[in-house]
């Protein structure tokens, strides 16, 4: 159980979640909760491989990715925003319906042929050998693939987007009051939808992550196991804040590979390790993610009443113009 | 949404207003419209993967209403279909996000199981009683798993959704550590076979009186989801409590102030969907299944989301989309893609919430 391997191997899958729950993010900041990560993600894995399989291209494979999970979400903004129908239930129809869109084009796609992995970066072992920087060398940088550069760039970006543009001061404001925004001029409406879209690509991004990078290949809904879902837990307990998102992804990625190593025989608590002696308590580990996203939840609940933080204040609440605010 | 939108270029205006009042009747025309819209979309995609629409959806009907005998195995689907319904219209009534059936049907279905398998029940036991331990164990099992998230979420103010989802993912590890772990028929993937006293009744049991019965497969859960039905409307529409539920759904702010407690409600109303969702787990296992093994559901947790929302949340109407689905479901199994079930329940759902927006509003066409 070496950490360096656990860290690294967490920071690879993490940038799937780091992806999907940036996306969360954002629209979530405009004021539009969006349940439907788990089927945006999907549909994205899907039609990343399918594209890469048949084109030979992975960054094809991609923008296709982004185009579905945005369409798929922009269905949901034409419901939720236009419609005013309910973000919860429109949300859980959309996971339905990503789930069955890409169960029914993916069929067979499992063996459809094999696809070349987006790019990793290699770095010249002699950097490796350097203490301390070595090591944080070989977790963060050497041997990852090209997208875990891509969260590298995102996480900064999306945070210095939000909290220091005045495009981003726009954006919460939609979110906090869409009434005081709609009279400042905002386009309460066209932004709302411009992060529903925003929101649904980078979910389409963090699928196509998944099937081109990081664990290749198309195994219908084991594709994902419920990543989309943690993701909207993650933004819970990130209380809508990219930096702690990214701590949040990337520790969930740790936690998923640590399980795979707890099973392994070298493994030495000083006794025989139960989950190699019986692996059914493998079950148990399994279930952790789960476990932990509900702690996490609790966690974040918790500090964010201490400290009066909490969700941008029109969050689920459809813009009416000529309505009453709040 | 502006109240008027007009096309500038052409002289006849589309105008939309908000509508005053809805007329009784638009509700259920707008739901059918919806669906047959659904139906032509799913249709779209599956001409796409290369299938025949037509031929499709003529299967799905044939399968699960064609004769009695399949119509017979609709309502077996139709039965946890209901309980599951009724689970989450409760709770959807208090906007209650319990997207946790899933779970509670499988903690249902484990608890009624572990009664039975760890041997509690000694061998020989009338079958009522039997029965009737396994239906306490199973809407105990399944009312704790909603008793969790309903604290978390009035204690600690924590999302219902993500909890309730979580634990479907745990419960079924939970069951799959049962099933592999420790009640397992020599390795294979499930647990012996429950001896016949935890055996619902089935009407194919009674083709020696009523030879018409014969190979029928309908059980006594359908009585249990129908007893449950009237039991749901009973709270929902006549008690005191029912009137809470509303209330708190409809305006919490107003609830507070009228002295209502929010905290007790929100647990003893999932508590409850749990339970519901617990009695379709244990129905399914005494039922159809005889016995523990993984995949006992699939997906009837979130099914039941659908048909809620279908149902108008309404526990009558929930009996009717269970069959409907019921029936989907049934001839879906062999029809390819295996995908195409969902994909129409996702189709429909969405359909169906985007036109909700015809009751609200009214579009008028008028020359300018």
């Amino acid at each position: 159980m070496d950490p360096i391997i656990i860290l690294h191997a967490g920071i690879a899958s993490g940038t799937v979640l780091l992806f999907a729950t940036l996306g969360a993010i954002f629209n979530e900041r405009a004021g539009v909760m969006n349940l439907g990560v788990e089927g945006m993600m999907l549909i994205g894995a899907m039609s990343a491989f399918s594209v890469t399989v048949s084109t030979g291209n992975g960054w094809l494979g991609l923008v296709v990715a982004m185009g579905a999970g945005a369409a798929l979400a922009l269905l949901h903004g034409v419901v939720t925003i236009h419609f005013q129908a309910d973000q919860v239930v429109s949300g859980l129809a959309l996971t339905f319906l990503g789930t069955g869109l890409s169960l029914v084009l993916g069929e067979g796609l499992s063996k459809a042929g094999t696809i070349n992995l987006l790019p990793s970066v290699m770095l010249d072992p002699a950097l490796l050998t350097i203490p301390v920087v070595g090591q944080i060398l070989a977790i963060f940088f050497h041997d990852q693939s090209v997208m875990v550069y891509v969260g590298y760039v995102m996480l900064p970006l999306a945070w210095y987007y939000i909290n220091h543009t005045r495009p981003g001061l726009h954006l919460r404001a939609v979110g906090e009051s869409p009434t005081a925004a709609d009279a400042m001029g905002i386009p309460v409406y066209g932004l709302r939808y411009a992060y529903v879209v925003l929101g649904g690509a980078l979910a389409g991004l963090a699928g196509g992550t998944i099937s081109l990078a990081i664990s290749p290949g198309w195994f219908s809904e084991l594709t994902t196991s419920g990543q989309g879902w943690i993701a909207v837990g993650l933004v819970i307990f990130a209380q809508w804040d990219p930096w702690r998102a990214a701590f949040g992804s990337y520790a969930f990625g740790a936690l998923r590979r640590l399980i795979l190593d707890i099973q392994a025989p070298k493994l030495l608590f000083g006794f025989d390790n139960p989950f190699f002696y019986n692996p059914y308590y493998g079950f148990f580990l399994a279930m952790l993610p789960y476990a932990f996203t509900i702690v996490v939840l609790v966690l974040g609940s918790q500090q964010a009443m201490r400290r009066r933080l909490g969700a941008p204040a029109a969050l689920g609440v459809p813009y009416v113009r000529g309505e009453r605010g709040r | 949404m502006t109240t008027t939108a007009s096309q500038t270029s052409s002289p006849i205006k589309l105008i939309i207003e908000p509508r005053l009042t809805t007329p009784r009747w638009l509700s259920p025309v707008v739901s059918i419209g919806a669906i047959i819209v659904a139906l032509i979309l799913g249709g779209g995609v599956i001409a796409f993967v290369g299938g025949d629409p037509l031929a499709t959806y003529a299967h799905i009907a044939r399968a699960a209403f064609g004769d009695l005998g399949v119509f017979s195995d609709t309502l077996v689907i139709a039965t946890p279909l209901i309980l599951v319904g009724l689970a989450c219209s409760l709770a959807f009534r208090m906007k209650l996000w319990n997207i946790g059936a899933e779970g509670q049907f499988y903690m249902g279905a484990l608890g009624a199981s572990a009664v039975i398998l760890a041997g509690w029940v000694p061998e020989g036991t009338p079958r009522p009683v039997a029965l009737g331990v396994m239906l306490i164990a199973g809407v105990v099992a399944g009312a704790l798993w909603g008793l969790i998230p309903g604290l978390l979420k009035a204690k600690l103010k924590v999302s219902e959704i993500i909890t309730t989802l979580m634990m479907n993912y745990i419960a079924i590890q939970l069951v799959n550590y049962f099933v592999f772990g420790v009640w397992s028929e020599s390795g294979f993937q499930m647990s012996p076979q429950f001896p016949k006293m935890a055996w619902l009744p089935r009407l194919g049991d009674y083709a020696r009186e009523i030879p018409a019965l014969r190979g029928l497969t309908t059980h006594f859960g359908l009585i249990f989801a129908l007893i449950a039905v009237a039991i749901v409307w009973f709270i929902l529409y006549r008690s005191r409590w029912g009137y809470e539920i509303r209330l708190i759904g409809d305006n919490p702010r107003a609830a507070e102030y009228a002295g209502i407690d929010i905290v007790k409600n929100t647990v003893l109303v999932m508590m409850t969907s749990g339970a519901l969702a617990g009695l379709a787990g244990m129905s399914e296992i005494a039922g159809v299944v005889h016995r523990l093994q993984g995949a006992i559901s699939s997906g009837y947790g979130f099914t039941g989301i659908i048909i809620a929302w279908l149902a108008k949340l309404n526990p009558i109407v929930v009996i009717l989309v269970s069959v409907l689905f019921g029936g989907l479901i049934l001839a879906g199994r062999e029809i390819q893609p295996a995908g195409v079930p969902r994909l129409i329940q996702g189709i429909i759902l969405f359909m169906l919430i985007a036109s909700d927006v015809l009751l609200r509003y009214r579009v008028r066409i008028a020359r300018a």
